[in-house]
């Protein structure tokens, strides 16, 4: 199934994870906070959190500003 | 001590993380500046190259208080999203609010800027809210709770230093939360001068990761506002029309 990730399009496998989502893109151990459609998703229920196509997921971190 | 929302700090200045020529001239300038707030912004990760360096892995995050702000928001929703991001690091309490009113100015945009400071206070964010010099809206802000109003020198990033000294006098007097003047800053005299007239504090970026030598001005403004500040607390003179002697004009040899 088809989700858009920071505005691209990605390929997940069907009732795959956020959790696993991170980890496809080697990212568990960084400082990124995610949201599911607008929803922040608690880093602690990453691995329960299911993908359904369409999601817009949104990944992100500090960057330097000021 | 500078007091923000239960949090006490020694340093009076606040530097922001944006635009350094390299991590390793940002982390020493970091460090030369002895600030104990850093700011950051936040942006999505750039996820297909898993070899970007992350600036926050070079900095001792231990040390530092972080100030996420909410630029890039142009309403309160966005900047209320952004803020819940930046919260959600689990890193911060802190929220810089700032919404963007004018492209070409940077300004911020008043009745956006309230909004999204009033529902975050209302969330629990310890709020300090980046806004024009209008003295109404400084009180506004803090009589809707605001932790401390950020007036803006000038626009962000311009270096034009102060331009309203008045309404900034103004801002500063009626206030009984910190004001930090914030943005527009361009030089250590600049940063002295926002002090001396008794800002809480200063928080700038561009005036060191722009400069030259960013280590050394990033020093210069460690100075800068220990000095504005000191001449604040020891009260300057009053400006006189004509000149006035400071040798004796008795015992004058003939």
């Amino acid at each position: 199934m088809q989700i858009h990730v920071n505005g691209r399009q990605v390929e997940v496998a069907k009732d795959s994870t956020i959790g696993e989502l991170l980890k496809s893109f080697n990212i568990q151990a960084k400082l990124a906070v995610v949201e599911q459609n607008q929803q922040i998703i608690n880093k602690t229920v990453y691995d329960e959190t299911i993908l359904t196509n369409g999601d817009t997921i949104e990944i992100v971190h500090f960057v330097g500003g000021g | 001590m500078l007091t923000i929302g239960g949090k006490s700090f020694h340093s009076r200045l606040m530097l922001g993380t944006g635009k350094y020529p390299t991590f390793q001239s940002q982390k020493k300038a970091v460090i030369a500046s002895k600030t104990e707030i850093l700011t950051f912004a936040v942006r999505r990760m750039n996820i297909f190259d898993e070899n970007e360096p992350n600036l926050l892995e070079e900095l001792d995050l231990q040390q530092y208080d972080l100030l996420p702000n909410t630029a890039g928001a142009k309403t309160a929703n966005e900047a209320v999203r952004i803020a819940r991001l930046a919260k959600a690091t689990g890193l911060c309490d802190m929220i810089k609010v700032e919404v963007i009113g004018c492209e070409k100015t940077l300004l911020p945009d008043p009745f956006e800027t309230m909004k999204a400071s009033v529902q975050l206070l209302e969330e629990g964010f310890t709020v300090l809210t980046y806004t024009s010099d209008d003295v109404v809206l400084a009180k506004r802000l803090e009589e809707a709770g605001v932790h401390a109003i950020m007036p803006g020198a000038s626009p962000i990033g311009s270096g034009q230093g102060i331009i309203n000294t008045m309404n900034l006098q103004f801002i500063i007097e009626q206030s009984d939360i910190p004001v930090i003047v914030d943005a527009g800053i361009g030089s250590p005299s600049d940063a002295a001068y926002a002090m001396e007239l008794g800002a809480d504090g200063v928080l700038l970026n561009t005036a060191v990761s722009g400069a030259k030598g960013p280590i050394q001005m990033a020093e210069a403004m460690r100075l800068a506002v220990q000095s504005g500040r000191l001449g604040y607390k020891a009260g300057r003179i009053p400006k006189r029309m004509y000149g006035m002697k400071s040798s004796p004009e008795t015992a004058m040899i003939e």
